[in-house]
C-alpha cells in the first residue's frame, strides 16, 4: 500500500511498489489533470511537484515518494487562481491544452527558483516540455506576465 | 478528490452515464435521445448544463430555453482550434444573441449532423453560410414572435443583444419562449433569410474569451485518454513487425502470469483488416497491462514490407515519375509543355525530397469501447472523421453503422491523426471479444509512433522553360508519394484531365496561381508506400510539401532569369485567366498573393544587408485548395554556422489574407502555431521507414521543435471583405522554403531535402 500526500490530502494506493506515480494519481486517484505523453520523461507533460520540485510522474516510482508531498495541477491552486493560471487565461495560451497542465507546473517550478526570469531563462527551463500546437510565443509572454503579477503581489505583502 | 465519481454504482456508469442519464430528458428535435449525450468544454467534467424550461430548435444546429441560454451544437473536434467558440459567435453575431448567454456543445456521431469531419482548415469556411441562416432564422422567428404579441408589424421591431425591441417595448428572447415558439423553417426558406450587412457584425472579429480555454489551464478539461466507466479493463497492444500481412504464428504468455493483475492475452481477428497480426494484453490497470505485454513472447511471419525502408520508397518514386504514362494530369489550363519546352532557349530541372513526418500528437491514442444497454457499441475517445471512423468499426465489428456512436471528447492534439480512426478498432474487437465489457486501450508513445499514418516521404522533379529573354515560357511538377485518400476513402478522389483519379490531399499547391504559360502537374501514386505502410493526412497535407519544392524553385528559377526572387514571383502573379480568382471566397485570386507577398517582404525589409552567414528568404502560397484559398506569405531571417551546419531562424514574418477574421486571437494562435511547424518540419522532424517500421519511437529521437528553437514570429493579417477561408494549416506551408531559401541567401548552398539538417548544411558547404 503506497502512502504520500496529494495535494494536501493523504491518500493510498494499493499499487506495485514499481508502478509510476502519474499511473497513480490518473487511475487510481481519479486525477487526471495530470497527463501521459511520452513515458519516458522527454516531453514534460506528467510533471508535477514532489516536495515542491517539478518531476516527471511517468518515470518516477510510486516507492520513491512514500510520504512524500505531492501537487498536481488540481492543487496548484484552489480556486484555479494562480497568477500563472490566470496569465495562461489572459493570453490564451492553450491551443489544445493536453501539455498546458505539464507546462504551467514547470513554469511555476521556474518562478519559485527564479521570480523574474529572462527569455533565456524561460527556455533553459522549460525546455524540457514539448507543445505540439507550438504555444511557444504565448508561453513565454504568459510567464513573464505572471513574474510580475508575483512581484506586484510581493510588494503589496511587504508594503 | 475525484471528478469521477462513482457515485452511480447502480447504473455502472460514472461521468458519461451521468450525461447521458441527465440529457434523456431533454426535448427532443425529433430524434431520441436516450443514446445522445455531448460535452461542454467550459463546464466541469464536460457536462452540459441543464435546460431552463421550455426550449426552442429553430434549426438543427442550437437550441434557446426559457432563459435566452442558448446552445449551438458543434460538429467539429475541439484540437486546439477553439472550433466551437468560432462558430457558435458566427451563429449569435446573426441571431443578435447576448455572448454571455452561448454555450458550445460538442455533439456525439449522428446520422443527422451529415458528414463529422474536422480537418483541411475547413470549419470556420464551410460553417459560415450556415450558422449565419440558422442565425438568422431564431432571429426571424423572435421578431415575428414579438411582433405578433405587440400587434405591431415586423418591420418595426429590431433584434439586438438577446431582446427583441419595438420602440420603447422590449422583451428577451427567454421571455418569448417561455411563452411559446415553435416556428420551423424549410430548406428554401432558411436560404432565402436576408443576412445582416458584413459591416453590421458585432462578434465576428471581436476578441472574446474562448470558451473551452479556462479548463485547460486548470486541469479539468475531459480527453479521449480521461474517459472511464465503472467495470473497464485495461487493454495494451502488441505490434506485429509491418502495418499490413503479419501473421501471428505462437504466442507464449506464462512469463505475463506472474504480473499482478494479469487477465489474458487475445489474438484479434480483424474482419475489416485495420489491424492485422496484432495482440491484446487484458489486464486490471494500465501499468499491469503493459508490463504483462512486454513479457508476451509473440512470433510472427512478417508482412512484404519488413523487407522494405525509406531509400526503396523514394527510389521507387523516382522510377515512377520516370514513366510519363504514370499518374493523373491536373486541370491547369494549357498542359501542352512538350512543344513549349523543345523550343525553350533554357531550361532548369531539380529535383526535391522529403522525409517521413510523424504527427507525435502529445495525447497518444487510446480508444474506450463498450456495448451499452441498447445493444450500441459507444466509442470514447477524440476523433477527426467520425462518419469514416464509424464505417470502419462498423465493418470491424459485422454490424451496421447505426450500431456505432462516437462520443465526443476533446482531442490531445490532432493533427490530421485522428482523421484516420483505426486506432479505436483494437479495443472494439476486445470489447467484443469480451461481450461487449467496457475496454480501455492506451497506446504508449512508442506504440503511438509506429501505427502512425505520417506524411509520405516524396520525390518532386520541377521543370521551367524560359525564352531568349529568360522569361518563363512554360512549367511541370511531377510529385509522387503514398496516398492517404486513396488508402482509405478512394471515392474522394478526382478525375485528372487524363481520367486517373488522383488524392488531392497529395498534390495541391502543385496547382499554383503564378501564370507561366503551358502547366503540366502530375500527380504518381507510389504503390510500394501505400503498401508497406498507411500514409495519413498530416497538418498542411500535400500543400506542405509540395510548396517546398515549388517555392524552392521559383527561388532557383529566378536566379535562373537573373532576378530578384520577390520581383520575380510579382510578374508572375498577374491574376489573369484561371488565376483571377472567382466566387466569394477566391475573388482577387493572385493579386491577393502578390499582395501578402509584398507586405512581408517589407516587414522583414526584403533587399536590406545582413552580416556574413545571415541571410533572408521569401516564399508564398495558397494554403490548402484553389476553391478555397488563404493566401500566405513568410519571410524568414537565418544565421547560419558554417562550421557546425547549424541553422538558427532568428525571425519570421507571416502575412495572411484569410478573408474575414472570424477570431482574430485564434486566429493569431493558428498562424503562430502553423508557423512553428513549418519550421519544425523544415530543421527538425522527419523520420524514415526501416524494414517496415518507423525509426524513431519515442521524443528522444523524434525531435519537434522546442522553446529554446521558436524565433520571433509576427503574424500580420490583411484587411479583407471576402468570405472566410482557412487558418489551420495555411502558415504551414510557405515556411521550409522561405528558410531554405533564405539559407541560400546566406551561404550560397541550396538544400533539396526536408529535413535541412546540420549534417546536409555541411556537406552541401564541402560540395559548393
Amino acid at each position: 500500500m503506497a502512502k504520500f500526500i496529494l495535494n494536501g490530502k493523504s491518500v493510498a494506493a494499493n499499487v506495485d511498489g514499481d508502478t509510476p506515480l502519474l499511473w497513480v494519481i490518473r487511475d487510481e486517484l481519479d486525477m487526471t489533470g495530470t497527463k501521459f505523453g511520452c513515458g519516458i520523461g522527454t516531453c514534460g507533460a506528467c510533471t508535477v511537484h514532489v516536495g515542491g520540485r517539478a518531476t516527471r510522474s511517468c518515470v518516477t516510482p510510486i516507492s520513491a515518494v512514500e510520504g512524500a508531498s505531492i501537487t498536481t495541477i488540481e492543487g496548484l491552486s484552489e480556486t484555479g487562481a494562480h497568477p500563472l493560471q490566470i496569465s495562461w487565461q489572459k493570453h490564451q495560451v492553450p491551443q489544445c491544452g493536453y501539455c498546458q497542465s505539464g507546462q504551467i507546473m514547470q513554469a511555476a517550478a521556474l518562478l519559485k527558483d527564479i521570480p523574474l526570469p529572462t527569455d533565456a531563462e524561460i527556455d533553459a527551463v522549460m525546455s524540457g516540455n514539448l507543445c505540439r500546437c507550438m504555444t511557444y510565443v504565448r508561453i513565454r509572454e504568459a510567464i513573464h506576465e505572471a513574474a510580475d503579477l508575483m512581484k506586484e503581489a510581493s510588494h503589496v505583502k511587504i508594503a | 478528490m475525484s471528478r469521477l465519481p462513482n457515485k452511480n454504482k447502480d447504473s455502472g456508469m460514472t461521468r458519461r452515464g451521468f450525461l447521458i442519464a441527465m440529457t434523456a430528458v431533454g426535448v427532443s428535435f425529433g430524434f431520441p435521445r436516450t443514446s445522445w449525450s455531448a460535452m461542454d468544454p467550459a463546464t466541469e467534467g464536460g457536462a452540459l448544463l441543464p435546460d431552463n424550461g421550455s426550449l426552442y430548435e429553430p434549426s438543427l444546429w442550437y437550441s434557446i430555453d426559457a432563459k435566452g441560454k442558448i446552445k449551438v451544437n458543434i460538429i467539429r473536434a475541439e484540437m486546439g482550434q477553439h472550433v466551437g467558440t468560432s462558430i457558435a459567435r458566427i451563429l449569435a453575431d446573426e441571431l443578435e444573441a447576448n455572448w454571455d448567454d452561448v454555450e458550445i456543445v460538442h455533439v456525439d456521431s449522428h446520422k443527422k449532423w451529415g458528414l463529422m469531419v474536422t480537418g483541411g482548415s475547413w470549419s470556420v469556411s464551410q460553417s459560415w453560410s450556415v450558422y449565419r441562416q440558422a442565425g438568422a432564422a431564431g432571429r426571424t422567428a423572435l421578431l415575428e414572435a414579438a411582433a405578433k404579441k405587440w400587434a405591431v408589424p415586423v418591420g418595426k421591431c429590431h433584434a439586438s443583444n438577446g431582446k427583441i425591441i419595438c420602440g420603447n417595448k422590449e422583451i428577451s428572447y427567454g421571455d418569448l419562449i417561455a411563452a411559446g415558439v415553435t416556428r420551423q423553417f424549410t430548406e428554401a426558406e432558411l436560404k432565402a433569410l436576408p443576412l445582416k450587412p458584413n459591416d453590421d457584425l458585432k462578434l465576428v472579429g471581436k476578441q472574446v474569451t474562448s470558451l473551452d480555454i479556462s479548463n485547460k489551464t486548470t486541469g479539468k478539461t475531459i480527453f479521449g485518454i480521461d474517459a472511464k466507466i465503472d467495470g473497464m479493463v485495461y487493454a495494451a497492444p502488441i505490434l506485429p513487425p509491418t502495418r499490413y500481412g503479419s501473421i501471428v504464428t505462437a504466442v507464449d504468455d506464462s512469463a505475463a502470469k506472474t504480473v499482478k493483475g494479469y487477465q489474458q492475452t487475445l489474438v484479434l481477428e480483424d474482419p475489416s483488416q485495420t489491424v492485422p497480426g496484432w495482440l491484446v494484453v487484458i489486464a486490471d490497470s494500465y501499468y499491469a497491462a503493459h508490463k504483462a505485454a512486454a513479457l508476451v513472447k509473440v512470433s510472427w511471419q512478417a508482412g512484404a514490407a519488413a523487407n522494405v525502408s525509406e531509400v526503396d520508397i523514394i527510389n521507387h518514386g523516382r522510377e515512377l515519375l520516370k514513366d510519363s504514362s504514370k499518374g493523373a494530369i491536373l486541370d491547369t489550363g494549357d498542359v501542352n509543355t512538350e512543344p513549349v519546352f523543345s523550343q525553350a532557349s533554357s531550361t532548369i530541372e531539380y529535383e526535391y525530397l522529403t522525409s517521413t513526418v510523424l504527427h507525435a500528437q502529445m495525447e497518444p491514442l487510446n480508444a474506450l469501447v463498450f456495448q451499452n444497454e441498447d445493444g450500441i457499441w459507444e466509442i470514447h475517445s477524440g476523433c477527426q472523421w467520425q462518419s469514416l471512423t464509424a464505417a470502419v468499426l462498423a465493418a470491424a465489428l459485422g454490424v451496421t453503422e447505426d450500431n456505432i456512436l462516437i462520443r465526443a471528447y476533446m482531442l490531445g492534439g490532432g493533427f490530421g491523426r485522428r482523421l484516420n480512426g483505426d486506432y479505436t478498432v483494437p479495443a472494439a474487437l476486445v470489447s467484443k471479444a469480451l461481450g461487449g465489457k467496457p475496454v480501455k486501450l492506451v497506446f504508449t508513445r512508442a506504440q503511438d509512433l509506429q501505427f502512425d499514418s505520417p506524411r509520405s516521404a516524396s520525390v518532386q522533379q520541377l521543370k521551367m522553360a524560359f525564352n531568349a529573354d529568360k522569361a518563363v515560357i512554360a512549367m511541370e511538377h511531377h510529385a509522387t508519394a503514398g496516398w492517404p485518400t486513396e488508402v482509405m476513402i478512394p471515392v474522394f478522389m478526382p478525375k485528372g484531365v487524363n481520367g486517373q483519379p488522383f488524392d488531392p490531399f497529395s498534390i495541391a499547391g502543385a496547382d499554383h496561381w503564378y501564370s507561366v504559360g503551358a502547366q503540366k502537374v502530375r500527380a504518381v501514386s507510389n504503390d510500394l508506400a501505400n503498401a508497406s505502410f498507411r500514409p495519413g493526412w498530416l497538418r498542411s497535407v500535400g500543400p506542405g510539401w509540395t510548396n517546398w519544392a515549388l517555392e524552392s524553385f521559383m527561388d532557383e528559377a529566378a536566379h535562373h532569369a537573373g532576378k530578384d526572387p520577390l520581383a520575380f514571383r510579382l510578374e508572375l502573379l498577374t491574376a489573369q485567366g484561371l488565376n483571377a480568382g472567382s466566387g466569394p471566397i477566391a475573388s482577387g485570386g493572385s493579386a491577393r498573393q502578390a499582395a501578402v507577398l509584398q507586405k512581408a517582404a517589407e516587414m522583414i525589409g526584403w533587399g536590406t544587408t545582413l552580416p556574413e552567414g545571415s541571410g533572408m528568404g521569401i516564399a508564398s502560397t495558397f494554403g490548402q485548395e484553389r476553391d478555397m484559398p488563404t493566401w500566405v506569405a513568410v519571410a524568414a531571417q537565418v544565421r547560419v554556422d558554417k562550421s557546425t551546419g547549424l541553422v538558427h531562424v532568428e525571425k519570421l514574418q507571416v502575412v495572411v489574407d484569410a478573408g474575414i477574421i472570424v477570431d482574430p486571437n485564434g486566429a493569431q494562435a493558428q498562424c503562430q502555431g502553423a508557423a512553428l511547424w513549418g519550421l519544425s518540419m523544415a530543421l527538425y522532424e522527419g523520420t524514415e521507414l526501416v524494414n517496415g517500421k518507423f525509426k524513431d519511437s519515442n521524443f528522444d529521437s523524434y525531435t519537434p521543435l522546442r522553446i529554446g528553437q521558436t524565433p520571433e514570429v509576427n503574424i500580420e493579417f490583411i484587411v479583407s471583405p471576402y468570405a472566410p477561408s482557412g487558418l489551420g494549416e495555411p502558415a504551414v506551408t510557405p515556411v521550409a522554403p522561405a528558410i531554405a531559401n533564405a539559407i541560400y541567401q546566406a551561404i550560397g548552398v541550396r538544400l533539396r531535402k526536408l529535413p535541412m539538417t546540420a549534417n546536409d548544411v555541411k556537406a552541401a558547404l564541402i560540395k559548393a
